[in-house]
């Protein structure tokens, strides 16, 4: 483990010297300047929560500065103040060891800082040079000079955009790139970025990396938001852990594991995911799709293409893929939510169940977590009991002689509340008012508690932090061993690699051969999932 | 039929066409901002009143319409206190609208009613307005009729082409993205609430002033709800207003004519639904259809903007 973190070091800084063009260490370079931006006592409270408690770091020029922590810890409050969106109660930013206020996202961007938002800011129905001329101050009126800018900048760095695209009929990754081009056009001192690889392919995070080092080399700080602990020892050269609102440590993550980390992010011992060693004496097939085809539900979106898949019981089987290849359509095709054309597409313990509703399926013995949270998972204006009721009332009793059985689901709900950790005021909060992360652990752990006999699942940890993303695994995994046939589609490569004992790739509306988990390299799924079969790319990273 | 009969004709289609322009392209502009007002009656017939006894009272038609266009400006206003500072829900507040300036323009108009007032002048244009057909056909008209089109013309420039109508459009497709990034929303929805207010107001004074030189208790005669039916049937974009304007007052004068006529079997009341019957057509082929999800409805239509922290 120490020989591969060194050699990866080793490796690492050769990449930054050579960007560079020097033999001069950035940090060298900080000690001479002042830090580009300095935060000292920023406090911030909203109405119950104090989000930010005298936090403070520095951030050198050049450098790339990791902000850790858990769902809620401060993290989007503090870079909110950062760009402008919000108004810090008290404390300093220093910019260029200056004083400054930043009251709005155009003074943020006038001293040169640039956002790179979580979920973008773009708007759908206009087109790239749209969407990049309204994050701009002073696009200019000539929008053919602008569009041959935009073509420069993008293909410089790597980032190829098509400037008269209308942004509803880009992927994920080429939306963000809309997101970094919009700053880089800025020529920006400070680029924040917020969770931006949970969407990306692996081979797109290598070339998304290497933007950001030439960004560094060019002088740019970077203030870089994530959870995915492995990439932060890659790419950053400090960070800064937040918990409850307050700093808790600064460490250098090249020294740190990411173990190290994650327990300083949550202040207590971290428990990885226990694993059994399954999947070889994995029970019946639970569920099977076979040649399941199926026109896409969205205007733009791809069809599915004769799927085949089979499920065992006490197996988690893995889907893989980038945003927006099917997988909604997949995920409403075996919920019932759409009808496939005929019955035997879907099968469930050998009962043809294409064309049966999701009631009907549910009722077999089926449990769905769909990717959207609020109004899809979740009906926000609704409270937790009434939500727990919604999807438990026929599995779990709810009913009697067709009245709704209020307590009984008012304990279930606190039942999940209570095994997951949902941090909320109580069963009668309502959903909406969940944060995503905690939402998300309600949604998930109200299927999973209901021991469904063959359970679905998308993006089951998207946007949890380290330590619930370990329950809800661990759940996932202790369902699985009672049994229980799970399938999981996510775009967390490494979440799939921990959980899951088969892994299969999702593109274009086709589904690869289903691999064991143990003996597939992530270049060969991240090969798949850009596309490409079997053969590997030129100058792939 | 000869040109001595369709010439007036045309006329009169013209002239039914000019407020229901008038009122669409403000909503227009408002919805575009991600903002549903259903006053734009109420805030055509104050503008009508309040236009018709300025009118009277000062004896210039051009501060009647000045005032109108302010009336409607201060009823929007009164909407964009409700819905976007208070964030009442945008439907109950601009059906409340309505029915406020039926009551409103039902008080102020009271003492009016059989008051004569002077039709809105024609704008003589030399040479132009002699030209035999085509004269009257296109240079033969008062102030409002050209400011109508020229309003569309501005509209559609602002909207594609300005920097402004970029952030107007970017605010009613995303709010929350267009806050993030530093756009004050409620400031531009103010703005465009106040335009559609402005011109609701106008379409009213047309009507008062020239349509029909008079005032009667609910003149408008569900013009609003034209308006509003014709911004969705022109799928959010200036120029299909602008035909589809002249498609509806068409049909309204075709109406009349065939009604004169002695009718050919189609009660009034079926060519009164056409307007109406023509939208939701529209409305269900553009949805269902291969342009679906073309529909250029604003995202954020109707939805009020809340930020999140």
């Amino acid at each position: 483990m120490v020989v591969m973190t060194q050699r990866h070091m080793l490796h690492w800084r050769y990449r930054v010297l050579r960007g560079l063009g020097l033999g001069m260490e950035p940090s060298d370079k900080a000690v001479k300047e002042h830090p580009r931006l300095e935060l000292s006592g920023i406090t911030k409270a909203f109405p119950g929560v104090i989000a930010n408690s005298d936090v403070g770091f520095k951030v050198a020029p050049g450098e790339i500065h990791a902000l850790l922590g858990e769902n809620g810890a401060g993290k989007s409050t503090l870079v909110k103040q950062i760009y402008g969106i919000l108004k810090p109660d008290s404390g300093s930013i220093l910019w260029d060891g200056r004083e400054v206020d930043i009251p709005s996202p155009h003074a943020a961007r006038a001293l040169g800082i640039g956002m790179v938002f979580q979920h973008f800011s773009l708007f759908e129905a206009m087109t790239v040079l749209e969407n990049v001329a309204l994050g701009m101050d002073d696009p200019g009126k000539d929008r053919v000079a602008l569009a041959k800018r935009i073509r420069q900048v993008s293909e410089s760095y790597g980032l190829p955009l098509d400037p008269a695209r209308e942004v509803h009929t880009l992927s994920v990754g080429e939306r963000q790139r809309i997101e970094i081009v919009r700053c880089l056009l800025q020529s920006p001192r400070l680029l924040v970025m917020d969770e931006p690889t949970s969407v990306l392919t692996p081979q797109e995070v290598g070339k998304l990396f290497e933007t950001l080092r030439k960004l560094k080399s060019e002088g740019c700080s970077i203030l870089y938001i994530s959870h995915k602990l492995n990439e932060i020892k890659e790419l950053c050269d400090g960070a800064t852990i937040l918990r409850g609102g307050k700093v808790v440590a600064a460490c250098n993550p090249r020294e740190e594991t990411a173990r190290s980390m994650a327990q300083l992010m949550i202040g207590a011992e971290f428990r990885s995911v226990a694993r059994r060693e399954g999947g070889k004496d994995a029970g019946p097939v639970r569920m099977e799709l076979k040649a399941l085809s199926m026109a896409p539900e969205m205007a733009h979106g791809v069809p599915l293409k004769s799927i085949n898949l089979s499920l065992r019981g006490g197996e988690i089987l893995g889907i893989a893929g980038v945003a927006g290849n099917g997988q909604g359509d997949l995920l409403a095709a075996i919920a019932g939510e759409r009808k496939a054309a005929t019955a035997g597409a879907v099968v469930m313990d050998g009962k043809p169940v294409g064309r049966l509703g999701p009631a009907a399926r549910r009722k077999l013995g089926l449990c769905t977590v769909p990717e959207e949270r609020n109004g899809h998972g979740a009906v926000p204006d609704m409270s937790l009991t009434d939500n727990a009721m919604l999807s438990a009332h026929k599995r779990m009793g709810f009913m009697k002689g067709g009245f709704l059985d209020t307590a009984k689901s008012r304990s279930f709900a606190a039942e999940v509340i209570k095994r997951f950790d949902v941090r909320t005021p109580g069963t009668e909060t309502a959903a909406g008012s969940l944060s995503g992360g905690n939402l998300q652990k309600f949604i998930v752990g109200r299927e999973i508690l209901q021991k469904p006999e063959i359970l679905v699942v998308a993006q089951p940890t998207w946007g949890v932090d380290a330590a619930a993303a370990a329950t809800i695994q661990q759940a996932l995994v202790d369902l699985a061993a009672t049994g229980s046939a799970i399938l999981v589609i996510s775009q967390d490569l490494d979440e799939l690699l921990t959980l899951s004992d088969r892994i299969a790739v999702i593109n274009a509306g086709q589904v690869s051969e289903a691999m064991p988990a143990a003996t597939v390299s992530v270049e060969e799924i991240g090969l798949l999932m850009g596309g490409i079969h079997g053969t590997p790319e030129k100058g792939a990273a | 039929m000869n040109i001595d009969t369709l010439l007036p004709m045309l006329l009169t289609v013209i002239a039914a066409a000019t407020p229901l322009l008038l009122a669409a392209i403000g909503e227009l502009v408002t919805e575009k901002s991600g903002v549903l007002n259903l006053g734009v009656e109420g805030m055509m017939l104050v503008g009508a009143v309040i236009a018709f006894a300025v009118t009277v009272g000062t004896g210039s038609a051009i501060l009647g319409i000045i005032a109108a266009a302010f009336a409607g400006i201060a009823l929007s206003l009164v909407f964009g206190l409700l819905t976007l500072t208070l964030m009442a829900n945008q439907v109950a507040t601009g059906l409340a609208l309505t029915i406020f300036g039926i009551g409103v323009s039902s008080l102020i108009g009271s003492s009016y009613i059989g008051t004569p007032v002077e039709k809105l002048a024609v704008l003589h244009i030399p040479g132009l307005s002699d030209i035999p057909v085509l004269g009257p056909l296109l240079f033969g008209h008062d102030i409002l009729v050209y400011a109508s089109v020229a309003i569309t013309v501005l509209v559609a420039w602002f909207l594609k082409s300005s920097r402004a109508g970029l952030i107007l459009r970017a605010v009613g497709e995303s709010d929350l993205s267009a806050h993030s990034i530093g756009y004050d929303v409620i400031k531009v929805r103010y703005l465009a609430v106040m335009f559609g207010g402005l011109c609701s107001g106008i379409a009213g004074a047309y009507l008062s002033l020239s349509y029909t030189p008079m005032w009667v208790e609910g003149m408008t005669a569900g013009r609003g709800w034209i308006a509003l039916a014709l911004v969705a049937f022109a799928s959010w974009r200036p120029w299909r207003v602008l035909g589809g304007a002249y498609i509806f007052g068409g049909v309204t004068i075709l109406q009349l004519y065939l009604q004169g006529a002695g009718g050919i079997g189609i009660p009034a009341q079926v060519m009164n639904m056409l307007p109406y019957l023509a939208t939701i057509i529209v409305l269900t082929v553009i949805s269902a259809g291969p342009w679906r999800g073309r529909l250029d409805a604003p995202a954020c239509l109707g939805k009020p903007f809340r930020p999140a922290s």
